[in-house]
């Protein structure tokens, strides 16, 4: 069994990640009902019993003694930090494990990449180091940030490239929120362009999540529970929006956008996790999901979003789960992956679901989605047998496809408008080891990125003869 | 004579278990001492205190969750068991990648695997042969499995080696399943004697139609390939078994189907098979099982259902290359093996008929019939056929002409490049699977 380390950073990256450890302990306390450190647990926790005086980590197969998250926290103010130590998390996190500052990076990218990234260089590999030695095998990096700010966005990727340097052999998947169009932060188009070029060259897979999308399925799901169809009655503790029966008290207000982003999380790691008649481990899904290695970004779509009252689950309910995850609506950027061209796509089922009804759904979606002519059965399938807390069985869907290209191209356009005018420009300038050659390469490696994706979508309404075949003498 | 099974990646470990489950059941099903005997020894080592059946087996994965579940189940069914010590897994899996199986992993771990098949093959009084069990889709079945038939090859050069595939399904259960595909059966060409296929969608039409089982899972596509496979493999009277179950298995059915470097791939077809409950309140004949049976290798359909009968053997000059139009199946070799009552009064003439051949060897010669009075599990009669044929080349050519098509535009292959397989190789692979293609689209 492998473990992963989730490295937080900034006020949204360690909102998200303490939604994440919530809901990961919700999730284990509700299958592990013996109390014994099981090798699922140890993939995201360590257990340790704090009345030895070293602290040491206790092998797999004991009692719990006390859980340790495998993370680190970075946040350059202390806000968000010192809530979640004064927070009913307070004993999963230990302070060796975070990094905190003052002042924060005033919503600069510049500030948070070369100022902080080049002043606490040595405590973040530090404490990257003491994470992954503390792990007996670590396959995988999460990383959670979002891309409009300032520390999410330059110390985060500063920590990427950190995390490339230091563990080369270790897979990076990075979560990114972009902003959405009416982001009460300005500048946030140039964080995360900037951003966006240190994601395209140093991640192994990005999963891009829009706060737009968070905020629409919120509201859908908030509308459903009140429209009182019959038959509709949502389940008030499921774990999809609803932090409740976890370990935090009263519901704040980001936190049923966050808590989505952390079943993405809680899902993708699902089957390495837990056992399965298909299993999926992380790094079969860079490998299976990324032809060309800068085109990495995955769309991630996840259902059901909501739980139905009625427990029985015929057979159309779990077809329409899989409809369902190629429906605008549960896509978590606001894009259409049905109407651009698909490179691959990953199915992770979790539940009870059996191979035969994965095939007939994959049958019966495959005529109208459009896949690149070169990869038509595209696809990558998981199951796994332990279905999320509060559901019978859930989809995440994880689609390389070309619909991100209208964000990236409208993220661009943001940019130009600014960068146009040189708006704001001085604040970056200002700060030691930040140049205006930055902000030139970072739309030029956008660009190539938009034009990359551009060419795949010329392929998609040219019927693509198939290659002529290797001749052999007769 | 015994054979000693690798069981590797998920795939492999799954259909291991499953088939060492039948074989063990149908033996101590009230059969005969004999045919009992003969099975148990094949399969099965006793441990000195005890009536403890321990399979000759080594479970082999990169990680460690598959063949904790295959040896714990094992011993659930308290009739038999995994080795303790037969078993050999990692943390972390091949992630698919059959560059990161056969570069990387493979050499990592020879060592240790070589010595588990060592430790079990030195318990065997005498060894019939080696089966390796693995899928092709994946990174380590396929990959390490490549890597560990190499291995084997080198260190028992004179022994027999079949290797047993598990086929994916044709829309994809992995992306780049093509491209593992194509660099397993590339390699193991060389390497195999025999290599002995199963493809899931051909299974998984067996389990909807067939057995009428409604929600499939990938337990109930292993236990047919496994019934499937115990139909072959346990105990038969051969032609050269002399009146006494033969010692030689793996060695016959190789000499009998696999004559020509160049001609390796078999296909296992059986009937009847039906759902269990059904069984017992039908009856079979001979005649009847017979005349399906050639009419389903005839005409290249691997079930009992939807057989066309319009197919009919025709002379040699008349027979179309069988990659663009749906036509007669021409075999290089047959087995047919038939179990159950009444054996002997089978007639299989009509499998020695020289039109279902090529003209290279005679009928009598590219013929050849294993027998065994004992019903196999719980069959009344059963009969099955495998097949070195033209069955396996459109499903091949479909394999390697995606493959082909993903590899023109250079997809993923900075993953495989990563690991040491480089261009070059993958070049290589298509080249040796374009000739065996042609070869077999050749038999006429």
């Amino acid at each position: 069994m492998t473990q992963s380390v989730v490295v937080q950073v900034g006020q949204c990256g360690n909102q998200v990640g303490c939604r994440f450890w919530d809901l990961a302990l919700r999730e284990h306390a509700h299958v592990n009902k013996k109390g014994l450190y099981d090798e699922a647990l140890s993939s995201f926790f360590r257990n340790v019993d704090t009345r030895k005086s070293d602290s040491r980590a206790c092998g797999v197969g004991g009692r719990i003694q006390h859980l340790k998250a495998r993370a680190v926290l970075v946040d350059m103010e202390e806000g968000v930090v010192n809530e979640i130590l004064q927070g009913p998390l307070r004993e999963v996190f230990d302070s060796t494990q975070l990094l905190t500052d003052v002042s924060g990076s005033g919503n600069n990218w510049a500030v948070g990449h070369m100022t902080y990234g080049s002043a606490y260089r040595e405590q973040i590999v530090d404490k990257l180091r003491k994470a992954a030695e503390h792990c007996d095998c670590l396959q995988c990096f999460f990383l959670i940030h979002s891309m409009g700010g300032g520390t999410g966005s330059g110390l985060g990727t500063r920590v990427l490239s950190l995390l490339e340097e230091e563990f080369p052999e270790v897979c990076r998947i990075v979560t990114s929120i972009y902003p959405s169009a009416e982001d009460d932060v300005i500048t946030s188009p140039y964080n995360s362009v900037l951003a966006m070029r240190e994601l395209t060259e140093h991640a192994d897979c990005v999963l891009p999540v829009e706060n737009q999308s968070l905020v629409d399925i919120v509201n859908k799901i908030k509308q459903m529970s009140h429209s009182g169809k019959p038959g509709s009655v949502i389940k008030r503790d499921s774990a999809i929006i609803s932090g409740r029966g976890g370990l935090s008290g009263p519901e704040k207000p980001f936190d049923a956008m966050n808590n989505i982003v952390a079943n993405l999380l809680l899902n993708i790691t699902s089957s390495a996790r837990f056992e399965g008649s298909l299993n999926m481990d992380l790094n079969e899904i860079a490998m299976n999901l990324v032809p060309f290695p800068r085109l990495h970004y995955l769309v991630p779509s996840l259902t059901p979003l909501y739980t139905l009252a009625d427990v029985s689950v015929p057979t159309r309910r779990l077809d329409q789960m899989f409809s369902d995850a190629f429906s605008k609506d549960h896509q978590l950027i606001r894009a259409d992956p049905k109407h651009s061209l698909y490179l691959a796509c990953a199915l992770m089922v979790r539940g009870n679901v059996q191979v035969s009804d994965l095939r007939r759904n994959i049958e019966r979606l495959k005529p109208s989605l459009p896949f690149v002519s070169w990869n038509q059965e595209g696809w990558k399938t998981g199951l796994c047998s332990v279905p999320p807390v509060g559901h019978s069985h859930s989809l995440l869907a994880l689609a390389n496809n070309t619909c991100v290209k209208p964000t990236f191209m409208e993220l661009k356009e943001r940019f130009t408008k600014l960068y146009r005018k040189k708006a704001h420009l001085h604040h970056y300038l200002h700060v030691e080891g930040m140049e205006q050659s930055f902000f030139s390469e970072a739309v030029d490696s956008l660009s190539s990125l938009i034009e990359e994706y551009h060419h795949l979508d010329a392929t998609k309404r040219r019927l693509m003869p198939d290659a002529p075949r290797l001749p052999i003498a007769r | 004579m015994s054979v000693v099974t690798v069981q590797l990646g998920q795939c492999g470990n799954q259909v291991g278990h499953e088939l060492f489950d039948v074989v063990c059941a149908d033996a101590q099903d009230g059969q005969r001492k004999a045919y009992s005997t003969a099975s148990c020894e094949r399969f099965f080592h006793q441990t000195t205190h005890g009536a403890d059946l321990v399979a000759r087996a080594v479970l082999v994965d990169m990680e460690p969750k598959v063949i904790n579940q295959s040896i714990s189940r094992a011993a659930k069914s308290g009739r038999w068991r995994y080795g303790e010590t037969s078993h050999f897994s990692q943390k972390q899996g091949s992630g698919n990648n059959w560059a990161n199986g056969y570069c990387v992993h493979g050499p990592r771990h020879r060592d240790m695997v070589e010595e588990l098949v060592r430790r079990e093959v030195e318990r065997c009084d005498r060894l019939a042969g080696l089966m390796a069990m693995m899928s092709v889709a994946g990174g380590t079945g396929s990959g390490v499995g490549t890597y560990v038939t190499q291995c084997l090859r080198d260190i028992y050069p004179s022994t027999f080696i079949l290797n047993h595939l598990t086929w994916p399904y044709g829309t994809g259960e992995v992306i780049v399943q093509n491209y593992n595909s194509v660099l397993t059966l590339a390699h193991l060409y060389k390497l195999s004697d025999a290599i002995l296929v199963h493809e899931n969608d051909t299974v998984h039409r067996i389990c909807s139609q067939l057995l009428n089982i409604k929600h499939i899972s990938f337990g109930d596509v292993n236990r047919v390939i496994a019934h499937q496979l115990g139909s072959v493999l346990q105990p038969a009277l051969t032609a050269d078994s002399h009146g006494v179950y033969s010692r030689n298995p793996l060695g016959e059915l190789v000499s009998s189907l696999a004559c020509h470097p160049e001609y390796k791939l078999l296909s296992v077809s059986t009937i009847p098979q039906m759902p269990s409950a059904s069984i017992a309140y039908s009856t079979f004949s001979w005649p009847g099982l017979l005349k399906h049976l050639r009419q389903m290798l005839i005409s290249n359909t691997k079930m009992e259902e939807g057989i066309d009968w319009q197919v009919r053997p025709t002379a040699g000059s008349e027979r179309t290359s069988s990659l663009t139009a749906p036509s007669f199946n021409t075999s290089l070799a047959n087995l047919l093996i038939l179990r159950g009552k009444d054996v002997y009064s089978a007639e299989t003439g009509a499998f020695e008929d020289p039109a279902l051949y090529t003209s290279w060897l005679s009928s009598q010669e590219a013929f050849n019939l294993w027998k065994s009075p004992v019903p196999f599990n719980k069959y009344e009669k059963s009969a099955t056929v495998v097949s070195n044929s033209q069955a396996l080349l459109r499903p091949l050519d479909n394999i390697v002409g995606k493959a082909w098509n993903m590899f023109a535009s250079r997809a993923y292959i900075h993953q495989y490049v990563k690991f040491g397989i480089s261009e070059e190789d993958f070049l290589d692979s298509f080249t040796s699977l374009e000739q065996v293609i042609s070869s077999y689209s050749q038999l006429c």
